[in-house]
C-alpha cells in the first residue's frame, strides 16, 4: 500500500448525496425520450395449471395500445436453457416469460401490453381475460418435507455441508447437557423500494441501451445478447442508480426481457416498470425448517453440534443456499453433522437475500446456543466465549483474521450486558417485561474477479472505470476515496465511472464483494498508473527519480517524489508533458489467491446485543436498543459502512418480527403482496441503534485488507432478538417472525 | 404526449409547480404521480407502490405532505405543489437535503425524495416534539435500505436548527 490512509478510512458523504437529495439521480425507470412506449404486465392469477384461453380484444380496443403480447405470439428467443441461464442462476430451466400457456407460479406474468402511455397500457393490461385450467398446487414446506432431497447438481460458489466429522450421535447421547430443537422460518421477499424497471433506449435492430434495475449491468448484457443473438458489443446496459436490491437484482427480472423483446420487435424505446405486487412473483428468501441438536459437557464445551435443514426450492431449479456449515465453524466442536436438503413448491424459484444461507443457518444455530445456554445455566455470552476456536474444522483451514473477541468485549460493554439479571422475566420496566438477548453472526469475506482502469490527467484529475454498481452501498464514494488517495487529490476531482457495462469486467453486486474485489483493482490500476509514470520520469533528462523503484516512490501534491524525501521529484504535468501526453491509463486487475485460499478461509463477524420491551398486556414488542459490533478487516469510509450495518440491524428486526410473505395454499397465492400488509420495519419500529467497529488487520483477506459488510450486519440479528424474547417472557419462540399473535397467546398461558 | 383520446377526455388545468405556473391538460385517470413521473419528466418524486402505503412519491401540495400516486391530477386546479426538484438543487439544496447528505440518511436514495418531502411537511404542521413523535410521524415513509435512525437524525438537527433553539426545549 502507498500513502497510508489520508482520506481512505474517513467518513466523507456520499459523492452521489446531492443527487440522491435532490431527485436528480436517474433510476431505471427514470429515462426519457419522445415516442417512447410503455409496458404492463398481467399476472397469472393460479399458481399451477394451464392458460385456456386469453381473451385481449377488449384491452385491444383501447385507445394507444400498439401490441399484445401472450404465449401465442411471443417473438422467438433461444431454445436451450444454457442460453437463458445469468451469471449466478442456480442449476435447472431458468422460468422463460410468455413461452408456453403452463402456469409455474403465482404471479407469473402472462401477457404483456405495449401501449403509446403508461395509463393506456395499464388500463388495457386490467382488461385483458384468461381462462385458467386450474391445478391443485402445493406451496406448504411442512408438506413437502418428507420429499427433501440433497440437490444432485451443486449450484456454482455454493460450499455444500462438509462430511460429518468425530462420532456427533454417541457423543450427544453421552453428553451432561443437551438441547435438540426445530427452527420454523417463513418465506421472505427483498421489497427494495425501487420498482424492477427496464427502459430500453432504440437505436436499431442490433443497437440498444438498455438502463436495467440490476445488480450487475454485464450480467443483464449477457442474459439478453444469449437469449436474443444480439452482439455484446452493440448493448450497452447501464445501471446508475439502484433504488436498493439486497440480492433480487443478482438475476435478470422477467421486465428485462419483456422491455428488450418488444422494443426489438416493435423497433422502438420501450418501458416496463414493474407493479409492487408483481415484485413479490419474484425472487424471494425461501422458507425453512431447520433441527439444531447442541451437546455440552459440564463445563459448557461443545461436545456435539447437529444441523439439519430443508429450504424450499421452486419446481423448475435447484435454488441452494450456504444454510447449515456455519454451524460447523462458528465453535470448536470435534463431532459435527451438517446435512442440507430442497423441497420442491409451486412456487418462482427462491433467490439470494442479504446474507443468503447464514441469515436462515445462523438464526437456527444461534438460537439453539441460547438454549443451551439457558440448559447448563450459563451466560449466553460466556458459552460463546468458552466455545471460541480461531481455526475452521469444517475445511481445515486457518483464519485470515477473526476479532471475534473484541466484538464480544466491546459490544458488551457498550449494551451493558454485565447488568443483566440471568432469570426469565425478571427485568421490567412499568407494564413491560424486559429482555436482553444476544448472538454471534458471521459471513464469508469473499473476492470475486474484478477488472478496472484508472486515469491520471495533466489537469489532475482522476478517472477510476469498472463496470462495479452501487445499489447503496456507497461503491461510488469508496472508489472515488481510493482514487484520490493514490494520486493525492481532493475527492472531488475523481471521477467514478462504474454502472455501465462497457467498463471494465466486474462480477455482480452481491456477496459483500465489491468493497475487496473492485477496490483492488482499482488499487492495483493506481499503482501501475504510479509506475508507468515513473518510467516516463526516469526517460527524463536528468531525471532526480532516475533509480528509484516503484515501491520507493509516492505522489504528493501533484508531483512524483521519493518517499523519504519529498523534495526529490517531478511535477506529475512535467512528466507527461515529457511525452506529450494529456494523461495516462492503466488496468488492474484483482481476484481471490487460490494458492492461499487452500490453507486460509476468511470470514466477517460481529456480535449483536438486544434489548426488548414487550408489553405483557398487549403482546407489543419493541426492539429498544440494538448494539452490533463487527469484526469486518479495514474499513473503507465508517459513514458508509455504518450505515450498511444498519440497514442489516433494521432487516434483521424485519425478519425476527414483521417479514413473512403469506401463502394461501389452498390456491398457492401469496397474500399480502403490497407494503401494507408485508410489514417492512417502518420508523416508528427503529429506536437506538449502535454500531462499533472493532480493530481488525487483515493481510489477506483481499489487497486492501477490506473483507465486505453488506451482509455480516443482518447476521444474528433476529437470533439475538428471539434470544431477548425468552429472556423477556420466558417462553422460547421458534418460528419466525415472532408476531403479536404468537406472544399474545404465550402471555395467556403464564397470566 | 397523450394519444388522441386522451386529449379528447383531458381537463385543463392550472398548477403552481415548483414555483412555475403550468397550464396542463391532462386526462381524468392520470394521478399527479404518473404526471410527475411521465409528461413532466420530474422522475425526483419516486413510485415504490402506487398504493399509499410507501411514502416514497410524497410531495407538498399547498405546504402539505400528500402521496401524490393517491391524487388525481385533475382534482388539483389552482394548487401549489413542491416536488423534491423545487426544494433544492445541487449547489443550493435546502437545509433537510444538506442533513440528509451530512447524516448518510439514505443509502440506495430511492425512498429520499419521499422522506425529505415528508420532513418538511412535518416541520410545517409543528407536531413533533420530540425523536419518538419524529419516528411516529415519519412512518409513513419506509425506507428498505434502514436509514431510519441516520434520518431520524437529520430532521432533529434541522428541526433544532428552526427553532433556534432544541426543539425539545422549545416543546417544553
Amino acid at each position: 500500500m502507498f500513502n497510508p490512509s489520508k482520506i481512505v478510512g474517513l467518513p466523507v458523504s456520499r459523492i452521489d448525496g446531492p443527487l440522491k437529495v435532490s431527485g436528480t439521480a436517474p433510476y431505471a425507470a427514470e429515462h426519457y425520450e419522445p415516442g417512447m412506449l410503455h409496458g404492463a404486465i398481467v399476472l397469472s392469477a393460479i399458481a399451477t395449471g394451464k392458460i385456456r384461453n386469453i381473451d385481449t380484444s377488449k384491452a385491444e380496443a383501447v385507445p394507444g395500445v400498439v401490441k399484445i403480447y401472450t404465449h401465442e405470439n411471443r417473438p422467438s428467443a433461444a431454445w436451450w436453457d444454457s442460453k437463458w441461464q445469468d451469471s449466478v442462476a442456480p442449476p435447472g430451466s431458468p422460468f422463460r416469460p410468455l413461452e408456453k400457456p403452463h402456469i409455474q407460479f403465482d404471479g407469473q406474468p402472462v401477457t404483456l401490453v405495449i401501449a403509446e402511455t403508461y395509463e393506456a397500457a395499464r388500463d388495457a393490461a386490467s382488461l385483458v381475460t384468461v381462462e385458467y385450467k386450474a391445478e391443485t398446487p402445493e406451496t406448504n414446506l411442512h408438506t413437502v418435507y418428507p420429499n427433501a432431497y440433497e440437490p444432485k447438481k451443486k449450484r456454482s460458489g455454493i460450499q455444500p455441508p462438509p462430511k460429518p466429522r468425530g462420532e456427533p450421535e454417541e457423543a450427544f447421547a453421552g453428553a451432561a447437557y443437551r438441547i435438540s430443537a426445530e427452527y420454523v422460518m417463513e418465506g421472505e421477499h427483498h421489497n427494495p423500494m425501487e420498482l424492477f424497471a427496464t427502459t430500453v433506449l432504440w437505436e436499431s435492430d442490433q443497437q440498444l441501451t438498455v438502463h436495467d434495475k440490476t445488480q450487475g449491468s454485464q450480467a443483464s448484457r449477457d442474459y439478453i445478447c444469449n437469449i436474443f443473438g444480439l452482439d455484446p458489443d452493440d448493448v450497452v446496459v447501464k445501471n446508475a442508480y439502484v433504488g436498493g436490491a439486497f440480492g433480487q437484482g443478482l438475476r435478470p427480472k422477467h421486465q428485462l426481457f419483456l422491455a428488450v423483446m418488444a422494443s426489438l420487435d416493435l423497433k422502438r424505446s420501450v418501458k416496463v416498470e414493474m407493479s409492487r405486487q408483481e415484485m413479490f412473483a419474484l425472487t424471494w428468501r425461501p422458507s425453512s425448517l431447520q433441527t439444531v441438536s447442541l451437546a455440552a459437557d459440564a463445563d459448557g464445551m461443545l461436545q456435539s453440534v447437529m444441523h439439519h435443514a430443508v429450504q424450499a426450492t421452486s419446481r423448475y431449479e435447484d435454488y441452494q443456499e450456504v444454510v447449515v456449515n456455519w454451524s460447523g465453524l462458528a465453535y470448536k466442536c470435534d463431532n459435527a453433522k451438517l446435512t442440507y436438503e430442497l423441497a420442491q413448491v409451486d412456487m418462482s424459484t427462491p433467490g439470494d437475500m442479504r446474507a443468503p444461507g447464514a441469515a436462515t443457518g445462523v438464526l437456527a444455530l444461534e438460537s439453539a446456543m441460547d438454549e443451551l445456554a439457558t440448559e447448563i445455566g450459563m451466560d449466553p455470552l460466556d458459552l460463546r466465549v468458552k466455545n471460541f476456536i480461531h481455526f475452521d474444522q469444517n475445511g481445515d483451514k486457518q483464519l485470515t483474521s477473526k476479532a471475534l473477541h473484541a466484538c464480544y468485549r466491546e459490544g458488551a460493554e457498550a449494551f451493558g450486558w454485565s447488568e443483566r439479571s440471568a432469570a426469565p422475566r425478571s427485568m421490567r420496566d412499568g407494564h413491560d417485561l424486559v429482555g436482553w438477548g444476544m448472538a454471534t453472526g458471521f459471513w464469508e469475506a469473499g473476492m470475486a474477479p474484478a477488472e478496472a482502469k484508472v486515469r491520471y490527467a495533466i489537469d489532475g484529475k482522476v478517472t477510476v472505470s469498472a463496470a462495479a454498481t452501487d445499489i447503496g452501498t456507497g461503491t461510488y464514494t469508496i472508489l472515488a476515496q481510493l482514487g484520490a488517495e493514490a494520486f493525492d487529490v481532493p475527492i472531488e476531482a475523481v471521477h467514478v465511472a462504474i454502472a455501465d457495462s462497457t467498463l471494465p469486467t466486474t462480477g455482480v453486486e452481491g456477496g459483500s464483494w465489491t468493497a475487496a474485489s473492485t477496490g483492488s483493482a482499482v488499487q492495483i490500476a493506481a499503482e501501475a498508473v504510479k509506475a508507468t509514470l515513473l518510467d516516463m520520469a526516469q526517460d527524463m533528462e536528468n531525471s532526480p527519480l532516475g533509480k528509484a523503484k516503484p515501491e520507493e516512490v509516492v505522489i504528493r501534491d501533484g508531483r512524483l517524489v521519493l518517499d523519504v524525501n519529498s523534495q526529490v521529484g517531478i511535477a506529475l504535468s512535467d512528466i507527461l508533458a515529457s511525452k506529450q501526453l494529456s494523461s495516462v491509463e492503466e488496468p488492474g486487475k484483482a481476484g481471490p489467491d487460490m494458492l492461499q485460499m487452500r490453507k486460509f478461509v476468511s470470514y466477517t463477524h460481529s456480535a449483536v446485543f438486544v434489548e426488548v420491551k414487550i408489553d405483557e398486556q398487549l403482546g407489543v414488542i419493541r426492539v429498544t436498543r440494538v448494539v452490533s459490533a463487527i469484526g469486518a478487516g479495514r474499513i473503507l469510509n465508517p459513514k458508509t459502512a455504518r450505515s450498511q450495518i444498519l440497514g442489516g440491524i433494521v432487516m434483521g428486526i424485519g425478519m425476527a418480527l414483521h417479514e413473512e410473505s403469506m401463502i394461501d395454499h389452498r390456491t398457492g397465492r401469496i397474500m399480502n403482496h403490497n407494503l401494507a400488509e408485508y410489514h417492512v420495519p417502518a420508523h416508528a419500529d427503529i429506536s437506538d441503534l449502535e454500531v462499533i467497529f472493532v480493530d481488525e488487520h487483515d493481510d489477506k483477506a483481499s489487497p486492501i485488507g477490506v473483507k465486505g459488510l453488506g451482509e455480516i450486519g443482518i447476521v444474528g440479528v433476529a437470533a439475538a432478538v428471539a434470544n431477548a424474547i425468552y429472556h423477556a417472557t420466558g417462553t422460547r419462540f421458534r418460528h419466525f417472525p415472532i408476531t403479536i399473535d404468537k406472544i399474545l397467546e404465550s402471555q395467556l398461558k403464564h397470566a | 404526449m397523450l394519444h388522441a383520446d386522451a386529449e379528447r377526455m383531458a381537463i385543463p388545468i392550472v398548477i403552481t409547480l415548483n414555483g412555475r405556473q403550468e397550464r396542463l391538460n391532462v386526462a381524468p385517470w392520470v394521478t399527479l404521480l404518473d404526471l410527475l413521473r411521465g409528461p413532466m419528466e420530474l422522475p425526483g418524486t419516486k413510485k415504490g407502490c402506487d398504493h399509499g402505503q410507501c411514502g416514497a412519491c410524497t410531495v407538498l401540495i399547498d405546504g402539505q405532505r400528500v402521496n401524490s400516486c393517491l391524487k388525481l391530477a385533475v382534482t388539483l386546479d389552482g394548487a401549489e405543489i413542491t416536488t423534491i426538484e423545487g426544494l433544492g438543487q445541487p449547489g443550493n439544496l435546502h437545509a433537510l437535503q444538506q442533513a440528509f447528505v451530512d447524516h448518510d440518511a439514505y443509502q440506495c436514495g430511492y425512498c429520499t425524495p419521499g422522506q425529505i418531502c415528508s420532513a418538511a411537511g412535518l416541520m410545517n404542521e409543528g407536531h413533533a416534539h420530540s425523536r419518538e413523535e419524529i419516528r411516529e410521524l415519519m412512518s409513513g415513509n419506509l425506507c428498505r435500505c434502514g436509514a431510519y435512525t441516520n434520518i431520524a437524525d437529520a430532521i432533529e438537527q434541522v428541526m433544532g436548527q428552526r427553532s433556534g433553539k432544541s426543539y425539545k426545549e422549545a416543546a417544553e
